[in-house]
């Protein structure tokens, strides 16, 4: 495994690379090592580029070079009072260049945006070798394209994100969670859907598979008590409300923003229009197990079944299903990504080699780009 | 009237009359509309310049199709025949980003205005590129919902142009710019292709191509249909109103309310000349023995605008207030809010012209900002009046001068490029919401390397290799893509003078 020191070492790393027509892979904490096809190529860790470079909390706005460990900036801008509003999450070792680089987003994205939603800037090494800068370290700005939204979830395939200058947030002085019992998916989705378009400020909305349904009210004391006196009515129509405690609450948050802990060996993260979740879970095969999170715009699918039934589904249904865990026999042969039409694939191939164009990072994890000539 | 454009083509003014008749067969237009094509030299004069009015270009002519199919045709015959397309919504750009050039053919959207579904359950809106910001809070508006960024302009602006834009407004340090409200695009490419990115839900899979082209300003393709994210009109607003001796003490207070963990809906700050500006215009009762004004509104339950009026109140007195009133009706409010918006025809009261500038930068700053504004201004002889987004740093310096005065003009543009130098020497930007266009083309090399530069025109080259949409904007200098796409061994390469330079 490579170990460069700098974006300067990097740079040199990745041009000798494509000179010598060799492949590489990115590595942060490798945590998602295990998503996309198995492959071969030369590994490069960013693990040693760590340290916060910049953080004034009254800004709004922190830089932190990428192979920083997620953890670790949780709990500093925590000890601010703050939050990387997008809730990212990920095992021990995740680093916020490979959480952002990956997409990564929690329960609070349906209402507070995605890691491509607060990234505002970064520094970062092409497959051309060449150090670049794109997006700035202020929250608004729209000087030169966005480059940051195509890296925040570019899962490598464009370049190295050496430092991130990322939006952070107030953390709600108030949590609480309010939970409904006995609802079939139909039912769970109807409800979290007046929740979130109701005026209780909802900000975040799962259900689970034995009829529970979880709303988040976060924010300030009096704000939060005020709106979950109103939820209740809000909801009669759909179900009956009431607070939940937070141990008990916290693990059902994490079993439906994360997917772990489903049963079967396969694992797909659904994206889809909320009003056709239920839809979904009714087409799912024998056994499956379900999480859902994001009021019903993201099905995480658990199941032993090695075919494609389910990414089938969700495209009759407006959505797309990405494989995120599965034997290793499947993932040579499933994409990992939901297939993009073919104008898109093949404007995506022109933009991917844009940055990289002698395909150093395209090593065979996502099958796309080793045919993008042919698209 | 510093900014150059690129030097007309000669052949494809030679071959106007043939251009017009190849696209009025595809753009044939309604009967009774006048048709789809205006090429008359008389009837091209409202369509020579857009929100920055300094600069004027009648078109080689007006395309204004009503269909897909005819954009992308269109596209596609431009795309053939080698002739520039510059894409155009209300026209409301302050930065140039749709002036006209003497050998584009300007292609309107204005006759794309419906609202095409309207998902309550789902939270989403579908739209033409031609329905006006406004207009998409209007449709949904009855059911209690509304669309978060609010630019200025927003009666005018088309959401197909604030996509272009990335368009922000007061609301967006608590809901965001226009790339965070939408889901997904219909985009046509300079050659005709018709792609859809993004769609109805969340994070798609693959590269996110739609958060490159929110924000392209018009380089990357012409945007067809629009899938926004409508959200729940929160239940009241409330603002408060409060003055302060300098813009420095009520800086501190805009850091302590966020330190604080307020996220106001909307925090705005005047210094002396615009708060005296707008009092003289709307009478709104401003305090005009202040330093400084903050316009702090906070939205949402009743319960929470209570609570935090009241923080901020309290954060205001402690950071040195002199003056503090907070909206007890709508009315009140709306009134506080008055002199803000119409601070930029109030400054046009006091001025014959004025230059609107649109940098960000680190809040904390802004002391250091305002001190050296003054002093440039004294060094140009020219007036200038700060209107502030307080909350993310996003400054509008107004400079007034008088376009009749010889050689005044060329001193505002060099007084306001040196505000923005100032800008990004203290770390901020270039521009927080009004795009780079022509404006600050010829800054870009302030933010950017070389490097940074041509990795973006990279991205342009995957859209649009022949350079044929919305030239002369936002890059200082136009390299050839076959150029770009080649990879120097060697670091640091000369620059190259064969290449245009405008």
């Amino acid at each position: 495994m490579l170990e460069p020191r700098d974006a300067a070492d990097l740079a040199e790393i990745v041009a000798d690379a494509a000179a010598g027509g060799r492949k590489l892979e990115l590595r942060g904490g490798s945590t998602h090592a295990e998503f996309g096809a198995p492959r071969e190529a030369e590994l490069v860790s960013l693990a040693g580029l760590t340290g916060v470079v910049d953080y004034d909390p009254a800004e709004l706005v922190l830089t932190v070079r990428a192979g920083t460990p997620l953890a670790e900036v949780q709990a500093l801008v925590a000890s601010e009072g703050q939050m990387l509003a997008f809730e990212p999450w990920g095992d021990a070792g995740a680093t916020i260049g490979g959480t952002v680089a990956a997409g990564v987003a929690g329960s609070r994205r349906v209402t507070a945006g995605s890691a491509r939603d607060h990234l505002l800037g970064l520094t970062a090494v092409s497959g051309r070798g060449e150090v670049f800068v794109a997006g700035a370290k202020v929250v608004k700005n729209v000087t030169g394209y966005d480059l940051p939204k195509l890296m925040a979830g570019s899962w490598g395939r464009l370049g190295a994100m050496t430092e991130l200058t990322l939006k952070v947030l107030p953390r709600p002085r108030e949590v609480v969670t309010m939970a409904a019992r006995g609802l079939a998916p139909a039912a769970a989705h109807a409800a979290m859907a007046c929740a979130l378009g109701s005026r209780a400020d909802v900000s975040a909305a799962a259900a689970l598979p034995d009829g529970t349904v979880l709303l988040r009210v976060a924010g300030f004391v009096p704000s939060v008590a005020a709106r979950c006196a109103v939820l209740p009515e809000l909801l009669a129509g759909h179900c009956a409300l009431e607070a939940m405690a937070e141990d008990e609450a916290a693990p059902l948050w994490w079993r439906a923003m994360t997917g772990e802990a489903l049963h079967g060996a396969v694992r797909w993260d659904v994206h889809l229009p909320p009003r056709h979740a239920a839809e979904l879970i009714g087409a799912l095969p024998e056994g499956a197990d379900w999480a859902m999170d994001w009021g019903g715009g993201r099905l995480w699918i658990g199941t032993d079944h090695e075919d494609e039934a389910v990414r089938e589904s969700a495209a009759l249904l407006g959505g797309e299903a990405r494989l995120v865990l599965a034997p290793k026999a499947m993932r040579a042969r499933v994409l990992a990504f939901h297939p993009r039409a073919r104008g898109v694939l093949a404007l995506e191939a022109r933009v991917r080699r844009a940055f990289d164009p002698k395909d150093v990072f395209a090593t065979g994890r996502f099958a796309e780009d080793a045919h993008a000539d042919a698209v | 009237m510093t900014i150059a454009m690129p030097v007309p083509d000669a052949e494809t003014l030679a071959k106007r009359e043939r251009i017009a008749r190849a696209l009025r067969a595809i753009v044939p237009g309604a009967k009774g509309s006048g048709g789809g094509v205006i090429d008359a030299p008389e009837a091209l004069r409202p369509w020579e310049s857009d929100g920055l009015t300094a600069y004027r270009q009648p078109p080689l002519m007006v395309v204004l199709p009503e269909t897909t199919a005819q954009v992308s045709a269109v596209l596609k015959w431009c795309h053939s025949e080698g002739v520039k397309v510059v894409p155009r919504g209300a026209g409301t750009s302050l930065s140039g980003g749709a002036l006209p050039l003497a050998d584009a053919v300007l292609l309107g959207l204005g006759k794309f205005k419906r609202v095409l579904e309207i998902d309550y359950e789902d939270r989403v809106a579908v739209v033409q590129p031609g329905v006006t910001n406004l207009a998409i809070t209007q449709a949904v508006e009855g059911r209690g919902f509304y669309y978060a960024p609010d630019p200025s302009s927003q009666i005018a602006c088309t959401i197909g142009g604030n996509v272009a834009e990335n368009s922000g407004g007061v609301h967006c340090l608590k809901y965001g710019l226009t790339t965070n409200n939408v889901l997904g695009v219909e985009i046509v490419m300079m050659d005709g292709e018709i792609v859809r990115l993004g769609g109805r839900h969340l994070d798609p899979g693959g590269l996110d191509l739609l958060g490159v082209v929110v924000g392209s300003e018009g380089l990357l393709g012409v945007v067809t249909e629009v899938t926004v994210r409508i959200l729940p009109k929160p239940e009241t607003a409330r603002a408060v109103l409060v003055g302060f001796p300098d813009a420095e003490q009520a800086g501190a207070c805009v850091a302590q309310v966020i330190a604080e963990g307020i996220i106001p809906a909307g925090m705005e700050m005047m210094d002396r000349p615009a708060i005296h500006a707008a009092e003289a215009f709307v009478q709104v009762g401003y305090p005009l023995d202040v330093g400084a004004l903050l316009i702090v509104e906070v939205d949402g339950p009743a319960a929470e605008c209570d609570f935090l009026i009241g923080e901020i109140a309290r954060i205001a007195d402690a950071n040195g207030a002199v003056t503090s009133r907070v909206s007890e009706n709508e009315a009140e409010r709306m009134a506080f809010w008055a002199g803000r918006k119409a601070a930029f025809p109030a400054v046009g009261r006091i001025s014959p012209d004025y230059l609107c500038m649109d940098g960000t930068i680190p809040r904390r700053r802004l002391p250091d900002v305002l001190r050296r504004m003054d002093e440039l201004s004294a060094e140009y002889g020219l007036r200038v009046a700060n209107v502030f987004h307080a909350g993310d740093g996003n400054l509008h310096p107004l400079i007034l001068y008088d376009a009749n005065v010889p050689g005044e003009l060329d001193k505002a543009e060099a007084f306001g490029a040196d505000i923005l130098r100032l800008c990004v020497a203290v770390g901020g930007v270039l521009t927080g919401e009004h795009g780079v266009g022509i404006e600050k083309r010829d800054l870009m090399p302030e933010m950017f390397s070389e490097a940074d530069l041509k990795q973006q025109q990279r991205v342009k080259c995957a859209f649009d290799p022949e350079l044929l949409l919305n030239p002369g904007k936002v890059f200082p200098v136009l390299h050839r893509c076959a150029e770009l796409g080649r990879m120097h061994v060697h670091h640091g390469a000369l620059p190259h003078p064969e290449l245009p330079r405008f």
